[in-house]
This record gives structure tokens, C-alpha cells and sequence, in this order.
């Protein structure tokens, strides 16, 4: 993402400091991370000190700091999935990854999260691959699926 | 679309459309809500809309896409109008034989029908299946007759004529005194009095004032806002407006969380068709009062759900909770009056106007009025989205609604309101849906009831939402986040066998600190799921730690038996 | 500015309107203890050491005292079993964090703490955000701020603005309950330095 394309995120919200946040996610969406120059021009612009942005980037869920593996994967960690066993889902995941939620892998394969609830509790323990959802599974079937993206 | 100028003119589009709906149509309401989407929804939408037109029938029938209509569990649930007919569980594949049995012969797919667990018996229309049979939906009710995207469909159920009636004969004065009566509560937990906030909002001094929706919904385990959110929003849209006409506030947000892509859009949506109509905006309905609204986006934090943490976030600032000696009426958003309250106390706005005060006031109990949704999740048979009226029973939640325990495991504990809430055995299931009933028993009106049986470990489960809180905590504050590390450590050590004797008298000592010092609601309330599990399962404690066992077989390293 | 009368610890005591709790409390000369409190910075109230049983009209809560305004009638206890036990336990569990910080070593006599209470996690920062906050509001550098949420938060030096700003100032230092402070500028300074050219 170009620093044009940062100033147009800025200027749609009117370069107005109380929409640093809605600024800052609009850049994750659309770069899937915040790279440090981002970070700096929205400082610049917004005339938010660093140190704010710092902790707003690593205060939120949203933000990511580094570029996002390939394959997104989410596994939902709300109590509905956690009563049915979603802690050896994210066991599986982390297996196959060698990664823990939040991290993404050195070949920028696989990015992991936990997610608090996906709003399909119906179908839990579930996983989210690349917005793909895995229902209704067992520890050896998150594994399967895992599989299937390498 | 031509803007409305007029309370008439809206009457007159709500004619036009409803002259343009043939009640005898066939239509296919398709829930394609969060989570049935997740089941394939989308592909039942477009399988529908390529097989009418193959078979010719594309001028014949209505394909509808719509918001959650509550049952989860049977999902893509389709519903064929106007008969009612309840298909379950449909897959793309299903859907040709749809098309010629139902809309062509106007027959029934029986094997595709919903079959009750109890009976054994095949039910055909929605309302006879007790999962909805036993719920009051007054909020939820219209959900599978309308697609979120469009303004008519909403405009077709009755929608914005609670706001037409306000600005045709109410005064702000009067909204309020009925909001008063009518015993609206608010509904994000706390349950406080929603008249009693808008008027001192409306009393408060300063000419510009906010109204806040919050639409944020950090629980685990809890969808209850997003789908409401994402089936309805006009109902939401509605509520805000007449609100802040009675409020005199001219802007107005909605602050939702960003996880869910599906409500952000569709509340989107709604808003501008509702600027586009003139229901937003400047001089609506040519009533003179203006009013806006815009959505602000949460980055992802529980803590966020807090008043003061909320709005620092929508000011750009981290989602810290701060301590205040002011009330948010007077000093709340960038320091103006500010009215926030949860979506769930939105939507009951253009009921009580409506209905009028005296019907909203006979659904409920003495201090709780009208319904409450809940999302009914865990291991429960008919995972969903249900309305109750206050006053119904847990008991009939989970075994009536619900469908009692899935796979027919026995029940252990129901789980209310969340990581702040907590543990409900089966001898207190008889507690009543009421928020002063639910209080005194150490519980909060949260969105989520999660049904747990014998496989789940409850030393586990304060274990899991302790991890989440000790995560989601903004951890400014000393008690919060000390106690969370400490407490974190000695549940680490009870489930992994490595219990000590004392450990539960540590954790009741470090939890009444967490309480009485901390500065917000999160700290304070994060003792409760801690206390109820020791007042109700403390068995499962001393097994952990004296005999070295997890009875549920959950926690790792220890076997339901104990060690050999 | 008007006077306003209130009790503290059974004994009346003036003080001026705006004021807190805590102001009017030193200004009597009754001590209360403070971790996150300074006199040039706002009120924080995140230390939660300074709670007192405040009674406004018969309505008995716990209150920082540090953030509480001053009122008419106010009945102030700045010690009583249950404080004293807040007490106690926040400065063990800070302890853990930074065992050999002299004024948590003061208060944790004072108050029977036990610095061997809880398993040492020797992060050496109580996240007071003295430095955070005087750097921000004082000096208006903004050099450090604080990173991260729950039980990971902690203070973190912004490298560029570190490199220009801080050499000349330190102010902070002194003001760090802790030698954590100076621990983490010195290790922003080491990996932030331009390298040493090669030797030919």
C-alpha cells in the first residue's frame, strides 16, 4: 500500500484525530496489515503522537503488525465452541501450523487466531480457513482440513 | 427514490408496496444470517433463483434473502410463504424438488420437513414446531419476512410507523413519559431505566447531544446483537430516531464490532436507504428535526462494551475504562450529554409506541416488562436465537425451547451471561429471566445462556473465561491485571494436577480484591463466574486438587479416575 | 474558590473546592499511599493503592482518593480492615514484579505485606505509567507509551523520538518506582544505534 493510497483512507474521514481508529482499520483491510510508514503518515497527518498509534495498533484484535500468512485461519474460541471442545480444534491447528494464535509462520503460510464467536455456534467446534467455514468437527478432522491448504 | 416529505408520504409508499404484494405470492424466505451462511446458505439463494427460472417460474415467485431467524441448529432454514412451510437443513441439491413439489404442485418435501426429537412426528409450519411455539417474538418476530437490504419489506410489516405516530401526536415530553411507563429497561445487563436516562439527557444543559447504539457484543459465545442487528436495522434505525427526537440530539452512532462484516454492511445499508427516504438526515418526514447517524467500528476488545472505554474508542483513543463523577447524560461522547444504550433497547422502542405503554406493560414481570433474546448455545439441542417474555424460567428456555441436552447427556450447569456472569445448576433453574431476580442471584442479564452437561469441566470453564478476561482487561489498572496473572496461575496449576492445599482460599481472597478495588465493571464482575463455581461446584475443585482428578475428563494431564 | 468541610479519619478538615480527597488529606497531614499519583500529572487512579471508604450522604463506596473531588460533608476513612487488605495484596503482587523497589519496600512494612507472597515474575514494571504520562503531558514528547492489553501491558519506548528527545531530558528516570525505566531506555538506545562502521 502506497502513501497515496494511505492519504485517500485519511481524507475520506476528513483527517480528523477521532477517527484514528476507523482510519487504522480501514488500512488493516485493505493491506491486511499496518506497516511502520502507515503508521508514521497517519501520524503525521492525523498529528497522533506514535506513542498512541503503538498502543491503539496493539491494544486491538483487528491490527496486525506484520504482513498476514496466505491462509487466514480462525478458530473460534467462544464458550459455546469451548464446551464442545474447541481447545483440541485449536490444538490440531497448532500442530499442523507450528504457530500459536496471533502468530503467522516464517513462510508466511498460515496465520492464526482465535476468535471470540462467529455467530454459527450451531456448527461448533468450528474453524474459518481463507472465510471458508469447517463445522461440526473432531480434533482429526481440523487436521484433515488443515491438511488441505498444505 | 424520491425523498419523503411527509408523515403521509411514507404512508402512501408503505400502501404502494404492500398493493405490489400479492399475499398469495409464493415466496422463499432463505435465512442466510451469520450462521447459516456458514452452512451453505448463499448456495440455497442462487440453487433457488437458477431453478425458478429453469423451470419458468421466475415471475412467479419471490426469492427473499434474509437475516437470522433464530434456529441455528437446523440451518439453512427455509421457509416457504405464504403457507409457512419449514424446510430444515437444505442443501443446494434439495432445492429443484422445492421448486416443483411446493411452489408448482403446492405440496410438501416431508422428508425435507423438521421432525420433533419427542415425537418423532414430521411438523410442517414453522409456528407448530415448539422451538418457536414457546418464545414471544415481538423483536424478532418479522425477521423472516424481511431482507435487511431493502427499506420496503420493513416498510411492509408496519415499519416507521412507530416514528410517523411520534411526530404526527407525540411530544418529546411524551415519548419520554411513555418510555418511563412502559418500564423499559435497558438491556445490555445493568438494566437501568432507559426513560429515566433520556430525560436527564433531555434535561441536561448543551446543544449538542449524542445517542449511541451500542452494537459491539465482545462475549464469547454470544451473537444475539449482530443478528438482530444484521436482520433488522431499520427496527434499530427506528428506535434511535424517536429517541433522540425526544432528546433533542441531532447525531447519532452506532458502534459495532468489526468482526462482523455481515452487520456492518447491512447496518450500512440501512442507513442510507433511510437518508435516501428521509428518515434521516435533515427535516425528517418534514417534520423540522434532523437527525444522523453514522457507524463507528470497533478494532476488537471486550473492554470496549464499557461506557467510558466505548467512547474514548469511538474518540480515537485506546479503550481504556476511566473513572467518572459524572453521569454520561451529562458529560459522555467528547464531553456532550450522551444517551447510550444496547441495540436490544432500541429495537423496543417502536413496540411500546406502537403497542401503546399498557400492552408493553402486561409482557413481563412486576420490574422487568416486555421480552429478552437470548443466544442459547452449548450443549443444548436447538441451538439458536430465542425470545422470551421476562419472567420465563431458565428451565423453559433450555428444556422447552431448547430441547434439553443434546445427545441426550445430562445436564450440569447453564452458563448466564458470560465471562462477568455465571453458573446456574439445575436446582436453581427455576430463577426467572428478570433482572433483579437474576441480580440477586449473582447473575447478569447478558446475551448468552450456554447449556453445559456432564462433559463439560467446570474448573476448565473459569479457567477459560479467566484466560479471556486476563486477555481482553485493558490491564491498566493494578487489582484487574495482577489478579488475573495470579489467579490464571493457581487455575493453570489446579487443572493440571499440581493443585495445593489453600488454593481455593487464595482465589476467593484474590477475587474479593479483584472486586472491591478494581476500577471498571470488568474487574468488578470478573469474580462472579469464580464465585457461583465455588458456591455450586466446589466438588470439582477439591477433586482437582485433593484427588488429582477431573471428573468431566477435561482438563489434560488428569484422567476423570484420578491417578492410578 | 469555595471552602468546602469534610472528615477524614474522624477529623475535620477544610479544603478548597476541586480539589480530591487526597490533596485535602496531605494538606491535613493524614498520609495516604500512592504509586500512580503525581502532582504535575492527572489523576490515574490505576495503582488503586490510595482507595479509601468515601460516605457521600450515607452512599459508603470505595474511591480512589487521588480522583475524588473534595465535597461538602464528605466522610473520608483512609484506613479500616478491608483497605488495609487492598492494600496489602496489591504491593504483594507488585512485589513480585519488582522485589527490590524501594518504595514498595517502604509500604510493604507498613502494611505486613509479604514480598515472598506470590512467585517472582520479575517484569521489574508496575505499570504506574509515571513515565508514559509525565513524557505525554509535562514534556509533550510522547517518547514512551505503553504497548499491548491485559496481562501483557507494558511500557515501550518509541525508538525515533526516544533518540531525539531523551538524552537531554531523563526527567522520567527519577520518577520510576522501579529501575525498569532506565533498563528499557538503555536497551532501545542499544538496538536503535547506527552500527559501527567495519574495521578496514
Amino acid at each position: 500500500m502506497d502513501i497515496k493510497g494511505i492519504d485517500k483512507i485519511i481524507e475520506k474521514h476528513g483527517g480528523v484525530a477521532g477517527l484514528l481508529i476507523q482510519v487504522l482499520l480501514e488500512i488493516q483491510g485493505e493491506n491486511h496489515w499496518l506497516p511502520k510508514e502507515a503508521l508514521e503518515r497517519v501520524s503525521e497527518r492525523l498529528r497522533v503522537p506514535m506513542s498512541r498509534i503503538q498502543h491503539i495498533a496493539t491494544f486491538y484484535k483487528a491490527f496486525s503488525l506484520v504482513p498476514k500468512g496466505r491462509h487466514e485461519v480462525h478458530v473460534c474460541t467462544g464458550t459455546s465452541c469451548h464446551v464442545r471442545g474447541a481447545s483440541r480444534i485449536l490444538d490440531a491447528v497448532k500442530d499442523h501450523t507450528g504457530i500459536e494464535p496471533g502468530e503467522t509462520d516464517v513462510d508466511s503460510k498460515f496465520s492464526v487466531e482465535t476468535v471470540n464467536c462467529l455467530g454459527c455456534c450451531a456448527l461448533g467446534p468450528l474453524l474459518v480457513v481463507n472465510g471458508k467455514t469447517h463445522g461440526r468437527l473432531s480434533p482429526a478432522e481440523a487436521s484433515e482440513v488443515m491438511k488441505k491448504y498444505g | 427514490m424520491a425523498r419523503l416529505n411527509s408523515p403521509e408520504d411514507l404512508e402512501k409508499l408503505r400502501q404502494e408496496v404492500l398493493s405490489r404484494n400479492d399475499p398469495k405470492r409464493p415466496c422463499i424466505s432463505i435465512c442466510a444470517g451469520t450462521g447459516c451462511i456458514a452452512c451453505g446458505a448463499a448456495g440455497v439463494v442462487s440453487a433457488f433463483e437458477e431453478d425458478l427460472r429453469r423451470q419458468g417460474l421466475g415471475d412467479k415467485a419471490d426469492v427473499k434473502r434474509t437475516g437470522c431467524h433464530g434456529f441455528c441448529e437446523q440451518g439453512p432454514a427455509v421457509v416457504v410463504h405464504p403457507d409457512g412451510v419449514f424446510y430444515a437443513r437444505v442443501k443446494p441439491e434439495d432445492v429443484p424438488e422445492i421448486v416443483s413439489r411446493t411452489i408448482k404442485e403446492k405440496k410438501v418435501v416431508e422428508r425435507l420437513l423438521y421432525v420433533d426429537p419427542a415425537t418423532g412426528q414430521r411438523v410442517v409450519h414453522e409456528s407448530e414446531i415448539q422451538f418457536f411455539e414457546k418464545q414471544k417474538r415481538l423483536v424478532l418476530g418479522s425477521n423472516s419476512r424481511i431482507d435487511p437490504g431493502s427499506i420496503e419489506d420493513y416498510l411492509a410489516v408496519g415499519g416507521y410507523s412507530a416514528l410517523v405516530k411520534v411526530l404526527r401526536t407525540m411530544s418529546p415530553e411524551k415519548v419520554i413519559s411513555d418510555i418511563k411507563e412502559s418500564g423499559l429497561r435497558g438491556r445490555s445487563g445493568s438494566g437501568f431505566p432507559a426513560g429515566r436516562k433520556w430525560e436527564a439527557c433531555r434535561n441536561a444543559e448543551g446543544e449538542t447531544k449524542y445517542v449511541i447504539c451500542n452494537c459491539h457484543e465482545g462475549d464469547p459465545g454470544a451473537f444475539v446483537d449482530r443478528m438482530m442487528m444484521e436482520a433488522n436495522p431499520h427496527l434499530v434505525l427506528e428506535g434511535m430516531i424517536i429517541g433522540a427526537y425526544s432528546m433533542a440530539a441531532h447525531d447519532g452512532y452506532i458502534f459495532v464490532g468489526g468482526e462482523f462484516p455481515l452487520t456492518v454492511e447491512n447496518v450500512g445499508i440501512a442507513i442510507r436507504q433511510a437518508e435516501e427516504h428521509g428518515l434521516l438526515g435533515q427535516n425528517i418526514l418534514g417534520s423540522g428535526f434532523d437527525f444522523t447517524v453514522r457507524l463507528s467500528i470497533d478494532g476488537g476488545s471486550y473492554v470496549c462494551g464499557e461506557s467510558t472505554a466505548l467512547m474514548a474508542s469511538m474518540d480515537g483513543r485506546v479503550g481504556e475504562p476511566i473513572r467518572k463523577y459524572d453521569h454520561a447524560t451529562e458529560r459522555g461522547l467528547r464531553a456532550r450529554p450522551t444517551v447510550l444504550n444496547n441495540l436490544q433497547t432500541w429495537a423496543n422502542v417502536p413496540l411500546i409506541i406502537n403497542q401503546g405503554v399498557e400492552r408493553y406493560r402486561s409482557i413481563g414481570t412486576s420490574g422487568s416488562k416486555g421480552t429478552k433474546v437470548f443466544s442459547l448455545t452449548g450443549a443444548v439441542v436447538n441451538t439458536g436465537m430465542v425470545e422470551v417474555p421476562m419472567g420465563a424460567t431458565l428451565k423453559e428456555i433450555v428444556f422447552d425451547i431448547g430441547g434439553g441436552v443434546r445427545g441426550g447427556g445430562k445436564f450440569k450447569a447453564l452458563q448466564v451471561g458470560g465471562p462477568l456472569g455465571g453458573f446456574v445448576p439445575e436446582n436453581q433453574l427455576n430463577l426467572k429471566v428478570d433482572f433483579d431476580e437474576l441480580g440477586k442471584a449473582g447473575l447478569s442479564m447478558g446475551p448468552s445462556l450456554v447449556v453445559m452437561d456432564e462433559n463439560a469441566c467446570i474448573v476448565d470453564t473459569v479457567k477459560y473465561f479467566v484466560t479471556f478476561l486476563s486477555d481482553e482487561s485493558c490491564g491498566k489498572c493494578t487489582p484487574c491485571r495482577e489478579v488475573f496473572r495470579q489467579i490464571l496461575k493457581v487455575l493453570n496449576r489446579i487443572s493440571g494436577g499440581r493443585g495445593r492445599e489453600g488454593d481455593i482460599e487464595l482465589l476467593k481472597e484474590l477475587s474479593d480484591v479483584q472486586r472491591d478495588a478494581t476500577l471498571c465493571a470488568l474487574g468488578q464482575g470478573a469474580p462472579s463466574p469464580i464465585d457461583s463455581a465455588l458456591a455450586h461446584f466446589r466438588d470439582e475443585f477439591e477433586a482437582h486438587i485433593g484427588e488429582k482428578r477431573c471428573p468431566a475428563g477435561v482438563c489434560r494431564g488428569l484422567s476423570a479416575a484420578g491417578p492410578r | 474558590m469555595g471552602i468546602v468541610t469534610l472528615t477524614i479519619d474522624n477529623r475535620e478538615v477544610k479544603a478548597e473546592e476541586g480539589m480530591t480527597v487526597l490533596e485535602a488529606a496531605r494538606g491535613a497531614g493524614i498520609e495516604i499511599p500512592t504509586l500512580c499519583w503525581h502532582e504535575k500529572l492527572k489523576p490515574y487512579t490505576v495503582c488503586r493503592i490510595c482507595v479509601v471508604d468515601v460516605d457521600a450522604r450515607g452512599w459508603t463506596s470505595l474511591d480512589t482518593a487521588c480522583s475524588r473531588p473534595v465535597k461538602e460533608g464528605l466522610v473520608v476513612r483512609t484506613r479500616s480492615a478491608k483497605i488495609d487488605r487492598i492494600r496489602k495484596t496489591i504491593l504483594e503482587l507488585l512485589l513480585a514484579h519488582a522485589p527490590d523497589s524501594p518504595k514498595l519496600r517502604e509500604y510493604a512494612s507498613e502494611y505486613g505485606a509479604d514480598r515472598d507472597r506470590f512467585e517472582k515474575d520479575p517484569s521489574f514494571c508496575i505499570d504506574c505509567g509515571l513515565c508514559v504520562r509525565y513524557c505525554a503531558e509535562v514534556k509533550k514528547k510522547n517518547a514512551v507509551g505503553f504497548v499491548d492489553r491485559g496481562i501483557r501491558r507494558e511500557i515501550c519506548f518509541v525508538p525515533e523520538v526516544a533518540l531525539r528527545e531523551c538524552n537531554g531530558c531523563k526527567e522520567c528516570f527519577p520518577l520510576c518506582p522501579t529501575s525498569y525505566l532506565q533498563a528499557a531506555f538503555v536497551l532501545v538506545q542499544a538496538l536503535t544505534a547506527p552500527a559501527q562502521p567495519e574495521k578496514p
